[in-house]
């Protein structure tokens, strides 16, 4: 099939990703001429969703590469434990119960599937992961939108969305310098959050943001999602907040993705610039705390922490993207971190003194080997740092997505007031907030851009032939 | 060996390492992350266990414009070239990796003057089919040397590449797994299923498993045609020429037309495939090599549907100059990837055997 004119285009898809990507494929399936604005280059197509490496995804029983069975209500209640019920519960069961058969339809559409990763068993039976990651997955879906005739235009970044009595007559985009108009019957919007516009984040949570890095594609800059808000459109979730969760220091700023992923923290004490203690580092097992330490380090002097383990700590957790620090005394790793010496030693050497019996230490479960007399404790899995070399990390707050987006209803459709716009539709990471107020749970934004792309193209293609 | 390659194809790891997001397309993921550090003999083995399907490169993130630069499939190639350079044995022979083309052009040329030279003058009287043309004695005197040699100098090199990458216990098991592997080309599935990555961008086709296979295969039964005719002449005192049902034919014809589709398939497939994502300082080298067994094949055939004709006395030492050249080579060429490619998957099986 031959690629649709941009000017013959019913529907307009606004973005580059899964979410984009399902819409698209859906509308064109349905028969409606189908154009894809991505503003990333070829090379970043694809947004956030390059960074993903699996969905979750509700199943009866054994389904694809995932085993056993995953309820609709295990689903639900797992997704309200992180949400601490901030959750529109009638789309989250709508989303839940509609990810079995997406599923089926990703691989009719050449997604493929491996079985969950090393250091990922935990979530084998939720979680279907995507062979080669997302952008393996975002691959597979341009060839099939492409054979679909779906035309696609990289660098073509939207600016504007007109509105006229309620729906929208014209999208304009840049694409090599130049502005250029489309008028489509229909729009989907999927372009992601705002996370990589620094001055948006800074207004939102304060100047401290500019210290922080943005773990994914630095083209989700919320232009169409602040663009459609100015002009009244109906908003949701928490315009201050970001899901942030504490990375290696030495990450990029942006586009880091995955590997800066840093797992130690639970062995570790973390300090921050000063060399003081200022969290239980063994709360609780690693996946469920990731979220609060970007929180903590975000308040902490200069946005910074140091996570400091010793020799016996270092096999204990998944391998870091860079090398650790490494020093043959506390003194010569907290020179080589940047902390002071002194306060590093009395930090560590106070920790040391409060740690009990360590004989039920156990690297992977709660094991209860906790200090006393130390304040803030550490609660679990605190063995005595006094083993050279010693390791540093350092620890830094990266962003993962924002919580402002676009309301939509079950029909992802987007409103002004009260009233749905006749020819606008939301899809992905932009709409989310719809559906998860605060907190994450993994996999779950792939879940939702799939199920809500597919509702928005086939809305659109509807309302478009 | 560069230590330069090394360092890079380590920083490359380390990455992936904390990535893992390609775990499922070949046996070269869950061997790397099985370690937590990257000796120099890993390295080594992780570039051999390569089959430079290229799945791992489409599918990540971190390749450029990234920062991190990824690119697995050339970091490994380029490692593996090095590697073989550095244990061809005897080592004045190593810079023949280098400059593979030009050395394989070479060679042919003397081989190919040599075995005219030896017809002209040592022409026998009597003989038939081909011995009318070269004695079955000088023959045997040209290419039992010719084949022997190599295979000891390749032998000799397996033998430092096992211990460089691990060492241990070589059981049979592990060499009927690696056969197994091999013989499947399991490595190029893409672990899907639906084949690699190579003259289409993020395509997956078993074009190139396809061709891979017909020249490996091909190879094999034209090995097994002139292993048998060898049986045939010393055994049975059933001297060439065969007919059309004889062993020897039955095996060498289907033999060379796959070797034939094969390679012309591999060299049509490699000059669509981007170079970067490989060794590409020995692009010349590997494409001068694919077009040798090309010819090797090709003039087999000829030499085939020539017999009886005046034509022979030209085929036949062109064809056998490009037999002769293939076994010299073997162990300085691209050839010599399939003994490295069954050590290392073989090495890959003793590994895993280790931490069981």
């Amino acid at each position: 099939m031959t690629d649709t004119p941009l000017e013959q285009a019913d529907i307009v898809v606004i973005g580059g990703g899964n979410a984009a990507l399902c819409a698209a494929m859906t509308a064109a399936e349905a028969g409606a001429r189908v154009c894809i604005l991505e503003a990333a280059p070829k090379p970043y197509r694809g947004g956030n969703s390059r960074h993903t490496r699996n969905f979750r995804c509700m199943h009866r029983g054994p389904l694809g590469p995932l085993i056993e069975s995953y309820t609709e209500d295990e689903y639900l209640a797992d997704l309200l434990k992180v949400t601490g019920g901030k959750t529109d519960e009638a789309l989250a069961r709508m989303v839940i119960n509609a990810s079995e058969g997406c599923l089926p339809w990703m691989q009719a559409r050449g997604v493929r599937f491996q079985p969950s990763l090393s250091g990922t068993l935990s979530l084998a039976r939720t979680n279907a992961f995507f062979l080669g990651g997302g952008k393996g997955l975002v691959n597979a879906y341009y060839r099939t939108a492409e054979k679909l005739g779906v035309a696609v235009r990289y660098d073509a970044k939207v600016t504007h969305l007109e509105f006229e009595s309620n729906q929208i007559v014209r999208v304009d985009f840049q694409e090599n310098g130049e502005t250029r108009s489309l008028t489509s019957k229909a729009v989907v919007v999927a372009s992601g959050g705002f996370q990589a516009d620094l001055d948006w984040l800074a207004r939102a949570w304060g100047p401290a943001a500019r210290n922080f890095l943005i773990r994914g594609t630095p083209y989700n800059r919320g232009e169409v999602l602040s663009n459609l808000l100015d002009q009244g459109v109906q908003q949701v979730g928490d315009p201050t907040q970001c899901h942030a969760v504490a990375i290696d220091g030495r990450a990029p700023k942006f586009d880091g993705g995955i590997v800066t992923r840093l797992d130690c923290v639970p062995f570790s004490v973390v300090v921050n610039k000063h060399g003081d203690r200022f969290y239980d580092e063994g709360e609780d097992v690693w996946p469920k705390r990731y979220a609060i330490w970007g929180r903590l380090v975000a308040e902490q002097p200069d946005q910074v922490g140091y996570a400091i383990i010793d020799a016996k700590a270092l096999d204990l957790f998944m391998p870091s993207v860079f090398p650790p620090i490494k020093a043959d005394s506390l003194a010569a790793l907290a020179q080589a971190l940047g902390v002071p010496a002194d306060k590093l030693e009395t930090t560590v050497h106070a920790f040391n003194a409060a740690c009990n019996d360590t004989s039920n230490f156990h690297p992977t479960q709660l094991d209860g080997v906790a200090t006393t007399g130390l304040e803030p404790p550490k609660t679990n899995w605190a063995r005595p740092i006094d083993q050279a070399p010693y390791y540093g990390y350092s620890l830094r707050t990266g962003v993962t997505f924002t919580y402002l987006g676009l309301k939509v209803d079950e029909n992802a459709q987007c409103s002004v007031g009260n009233q749905a716009v006749s020819n606008l539709w939301a899809a992905g990471e932009t709409m989310a907030g719809s559906i998860l107020g605060q907190g994450y749970l993994a996999g779950f934004g792939m879940t939702i851009g799939t199920v809500f792309g597919r509702i928005a193209g086939q809305k659109a293609a509807a309302y478009a032939n | 060996m560069q230590t330069d390659l090394i360092a890079e194809a380590r920083r490359q790891a380390q990455i992936c390492n904390a990535c893992r997001y390609c775990e499922g397309y070949c046996s070269v993921f869950p061997s790397l992350h099985r370690e937590r550090a990257f000796s120099d003999g890993d390295i080594t083995h992780l570039a051999n266990l390569c089959h430079n399907c290229r799945g791992c490169y489409y599918a990540c993130q971190y390749t450029a414009p990234h920062e991190f630069d990824l690119n697995i499939p050339q970091a490994l190639a380029n490692v593996r070239h090095d590697s073989w350079k550095a244990l061809a044995w005897p080592r004045g022979f190593a810079r023949a990796f280098d400059s593979n083309g030009t050395l394989i052009a070479a060679v042919a040329v003397v081989a190919f003057a040599l075995l005219f030279v030896l017809i002209q003058t040592l022409g026998p009287s009597g003989g038939a089919g081909f011995y009318a043309y070269l004695s079955h004695g000088a023959m045997v005197a040209v290419f039992a040397p010719a084949f022997v040699l190599p295979l000891i100098a390749l032998a000799v090199s397996l033998g430092h590449y096992w211990a460089r990458t691990g060492g241990g216990a070589f059981r049979l098991s592990y060499l009927r797994q690696a056969f197994n592997s091999a013989a499947r080309m399991k490595n190029l599935s893409g672990g899907h299923g639906d084949g690699c990555n190579f003259e289409d961008e993020d395509r997956f086709s078993q074009t190139r498993r396809y061709f891979h296979q017909a020249t490996l295969w091909g190879f094999v039964l034209c090995f097994a045609s002139t292993s048998s005719g060898t049986v045939l002449h010393y055994g049975f005192g059933v001297e060439a020429p065969y007919g059309l049902f004889s062993l020897p034919k039955m095996l060498g014809v289907p033999g060379g037309l796959l070797l034939c589709v094969g390679t012309a398939g591999l060299a049509w497939l490699k000059s669509k495939a981007d170079p970067q994502l490989g060794a590409d300082r020995v692009w010349g080298g590997e494409m001068a090599f694919v077009l040798l067994l090309f010819a090797v094949s090709a003039t087999g055939l000829a030499l085939y549907i020539a017999t009886g004709t005046g034509a022979v006395a030209v085929l036949l030492p062109v064809h056998l100059a490009t037999v002769l050249t293939l076994f010299l080579l073997t162990p300085y060429s691209k050839m010599a990837h399939g003994f490295y490619r069954l050590a290392a998957l073989a090495q890959e099986e003793a590994r895993k055997d280790r931490i069981a």
